[in-house]
């Protein structure tokens, strides 16, 4: 007897909620192992953790401080996804794009209305993220370049350059050698609404779902998907692939640059070491997990963020080093990865016999 | 003749082979019989099953009856290893050489018998021994993705060689090769065949079938036609056996009306992929109201032609005009806008988004416009209601239009591409081979679709390798042959021999 995959006669519905359901509960096993192994009660350990990241207001700010990031960071690099572009600079891109608010709110904030600064250090922030995905973008189109291997080694350079200004040319004077650009300032502050939870949470809710919108509701993201599945056709039908490419990695890109830009603004009001949590990474798994969905994408970095959170309190509360989320985290991409393969094709048991025929 | 096959026996026995396909018969009861040293040609149109009877020889295809006798016993092939242990080897026309690494190591990859730390200078050793003995000229230690096609070949052939093979199968080996190098390749061929062991080739050129072999076998949609000496037999009888049949369909239709000239080739040179001249020289003149036929073996230039006539292939020669605007080298947007539609050859991998639905696919083509899109915006109501239209007309069987188009059946899927490409088409309609596979009921209605679009006064430029669609079918029938157009002939005074004949090559002008 053998066993095969049979390509299912439509899409499971079921197994699209399912498979992101089981990966989960999968990876909350497998890390459970792990806790086993380090003697920690996997129960206690996610009993503190979700009460660390959802248990009390206070927490949950702390929560979508880390979320608002991974939102947009995950929907950014979902659109890239959805054209097979596989951009994995997000990290990068939003750290640029942080460097970028930062060059606005510390040098031009002198020249500008006090109203205008902060929204110029934004939409610079996006322009830069969207940039620095631009160059993958271009090579790939133009020179066929690989753009994995691009997006990810400007990941590097991105973080360097942020390091090297910090450190050098933006080090704040008064600072006494901490690394780290002077305070902004306060016209470059974006408002908190409570906690460090800030306004960048409805922006990127809006966001989210215009990004939906735009997918599913008009000319462009109707041409974004016939390139994606298949742009040999999308060829045959008249749309320019390469246009198509260029100006979705550079909207891909804007994302993560503006949750960059908010992340100076918002959170630390300066450039400094731990500009990013790697939410850029993470992104990855916001987006796979939502199915490549940009408003799925808004929840799932929820979670994802809850993790983060969780993960610092375990650390605090039971001396576990806190990457047991970041652990938690990679854990569920491995069976999202697997699971994916039900959506389209499900298991057959055949006989002998008719082993060659399915297996040709 | 029959004399002769009994001097010898047979090296290698086919009989009985049936193999069907999802609602084909690609197959049907045929016998195969290879003698030591010789050569046999097989022969056919695509579509005519010889690649399918040549995969389930080389292990690929499991046959559903028929038996397989090497040297007068029964054998069981389940595997290309299980091929190989018989001695039966294949060369696949897509190589199947793993493009960074070096001969040597090609040769031995999935080698079980080789020690677990490779010898690999002993291995050198035997391939420059059986490249000098064949003449073969392949360097062991070179890198493959650095070798021309035709080195690539050889490399092929050497491994199989190395595998110990007694029978070579050669797809369609010639097509990637430059005259030289099919000489070159016929000289090897022969030495082995000299020295006892056999060899199949599938193709459809009549020259080398002359040339190359002792045997020609014949099929013709998936059955064995005929059993031929080479010797006995002629260029001009083979191709009657590849094509010659009664002309089984006719479509009604009224005379065509031809209006003005909507599309017109001046001179048009295309270079494929390989830098290979696709299109040699082509020019022609296509009327409204008018249908012009292709006809010709597939890989004649028939896919190219249709691309530089769609935006999708660049010419490096000569000029195309639709409607007197010069269209040369413009991309597929500004083809669609002058009203040119293209039903593709690859209608799954070209025609459609198998992952969009089925209403979606249909909009492929109008939701630029008004009224599917306004200021960018999809109107996803008017897209179905058109759709559902189109679901409705072409009698389209779809569960619903939010259906994924990949799910329907190869007929609906055709029908799907017609639907949208007729909807949005106001000057030409190119299609190619827009029947190929589909059942008698989706053929019929294909054609008429096709006939009804002239009567809309449409140019309608017909690909097909279906001389009896061609003749029906068509107004006026152009033969293509590397890339030439060897004749064009009105489709009422065309009769299938001298087709045939202009499709091996012979130009109009020498038939008699």
């Amino acid at each position: 007897m053998h066993i095969v995959f049979e390509k299912r006669n439509s899409v499971s519905r079921k197994a699209i909620l399912l498979v992101p359901t089981v990966s989960f509960l999968v990876s909350l096993i497998l890390t459970g192992i792990l806790l086993i192994i380090f003697k920690t009660n996997p129960f206690t350990t996610y009993s503190s953790m979700f009460i660390g990241a959802f248990g009390s207001w206070t927490n949950f700010t702390e929560t979508l401080v880390k979320a608002i990031p991974l939102m947009l960071t995950g929907v950014g690099v979902g659109l890239a996804f959805k054209l097979r572009f596989w951009n994995i600079g997000a990290e990068g891109q939003l750290v640029f794009g942080g460097v970028a608010a930062t060059w606005v709110a510390l040098f031009w904030s002198p020249f500008l209305p006090s109203w205008l600064v902060l929204p110029t250090a934004l939409v610079m922030g996006s322009l830069a993220g969207g940039l620095w995905a631009g160059i993958p973008a271009v090579l790939k189109v133009g020179l066929k370049v690989d753009e994995t291997l691009v997006s990810l080694m400007l990941n590097y350079v991105a973080i360097l350059l942020a390091q090297g200004l910090y450190y050098g040319a933006w080090i704040d004077p008064k600072g006494m050698g901490f690394p780290g650009t002077k305070l902004f300032p306060k016209a470059a502050w974006l408002p908190r609404f409570s906690g460090r939870a800030h306004i960048g949470l409805f922006i990127a809710l809006i966001l989210g779902v215009i990004m939906w919108l735009v997918l599913n509701r008009t000319r462009w993201g109707f041409e974004i998907k016939m390139v994606g599945q298949n742009p040999r056709a999308a060829r045959v039908m008249g749309v320019k692939i390469g246009k198509s490419i260029i100006t979705a990695i550079l909207i891909s890109g804007a994302f993560s640059g503006l949750a960059g830009s908010f992340e100076v603004t918002a959170i630390s009001h300066r450039l400094q070491q731990g500009l990013s949590l790697g939410y850029g990474y993470t992104a990855i798994i916001v987006a796979w997990m939502a199915q490549l969905n940009p408003i799925a994408s808004l929840f799932v970095a929820v979670l994802m963020a809850g993790l983060l959170v969780g993960g610092d309190q375990v650390q605090m509360m039971m001396g576990l080093p806190s990457a047991m989320g970041i652990v938690l985290e990679g854990m569920i991409l491995f069976p999202m990865l697997a699971g994916s393969l039900f959506t389209d094709y499900r298991l057959k048991f055949i006989t002998k016999s008719r082993s060659r025929e399915a297996a040709v | 003749m029959k004399n002769d096959q009994k001097e010898k026996t047979p090296i290698l026995e086919m009989r009985g082979i049936t193999k069907r396909f999802p609602g084909v018969l690609a197959n049907d009861n045929v016998d195969l019989e290879l003698f030591p040293g010789e050569v046999l040609a097989l022969l056919g149109e695509n579509g005519a099953g010889k690649s399918t009877l040549m995969n389930v020889l080389a292990g690929l295809y499991r046959a559903d009856s028929g038996t397989i006798r090497m040297k007068g016993e029964e054998i069981e092939i389940y595997s290309p290893k299980d091929a190989m242990k018989h001695g039966i080897g294949m060369i696949h026309q897509n190589f199947k050489l793993v493009q960074t690494m070096t001969v040597a190591e090609n040769v031995i990859l999935g080698l079980e018998n080789e020690d677990f730390i490779l010898d690999l200078k002993k291995v050198g050793n035997k391939i420059k021994d059986i490249s000098s003995h064949y003449n073969l000229k392949v360097d062991p230690n070179a890198v493959i993705w650095q070798m021309s096609v035709g080195e690539q070949q050889r490399v092929e052939i050497l491994k199989l060689i190395y595998r110990g093979a007694e029978v070579l199968i050669l797809d369609e080996p010639t097509a990637v090769l430059t005259p030289q190098e099919s000489r070159e390749l016929n000289q090897i061929i022969k030495q082995m065949t000299g020295e006892g062991k056999s060899a199949i080739f599938i193709t459809h050129k009549m020259d080398e079938v002359m040339e190359f072999s002792d045997w020609v076998r014949v099929l013709q949609k998936g059955k064995l036609v005929s059993v031929v000496r080479t010797k006995d037999t002629s260029p001009r009888e083979l191709s009657k056996m590849m094509v010659g049949r009664e002309v089984l369909f006719r479509v009604e239709k009224k005379p065509a009306q031809p209006g003005e000239t909507v599309l017109k080739l001046e001179n048009v040179t295309a270079l494929n992929e390989k830098g290979i001249k696709a299109l040699q020289n082509i020019s022609l003149n296509l009327r409204r109201g008018e249908i012009l036929g292709i006809a010709g073996v597939a890989g004649n230039g028939q896919r190219e032609l249709t691309e530089v006539i769609t935006g999708l292939h660049k010419v490096t020669e000569g000029k195309i005009l639709v409607e007197d605007k010069d269209m040369t080298n413009k991309d597929p947007l500004e083809f669609i806008n002058e009203g040119v539609s293209h039903i593709p050859s690859d209608r799954v991998a070209m025609g459609i988004v198998g992952d969009m639905s089925v209403a979606h696919n249909l909009a492929m083509k109008e939701y630029r416009k008004a009224p599917l899109t306004e200021y960018g915006i999809l109107h996803p109501k008017r897209i179905l209601a058109m759709a559902k239209k189109m679901i409705t007309f072409f009698q389209i069987a779809t569960p619903t239009p939010y259906t994924n188009v990949k799910f329907l059946s190869g007929g609906n899927i055709q029908k799907t591409i017609l639907a949208r490409e007729i909807g949005a088409c106001a000057s030409l309609l190119v299609a190619a081979y827009p029947a190929r596979g589909l059942d008698v009921g989706a053929t019929e209605s294909v054609r008429k679709e096709m006939i009804s679009e002239r009567d809309n006064g449409k140019g309608v430029l017909l690909v097909s390798e279906d001389l009896d669609e061609l003749m029906s079918v068509s107004d006026r029938i152009a033969v293509m042959n590397e890339g030439r157009i060897m004749g064009i002939v009105p489709a009422d005074k065309a009769d299938i021999e001298s087709l045939g004949l202009m499709m091996a090559g012979v130009p109009q002008e020498e038939l008699t």
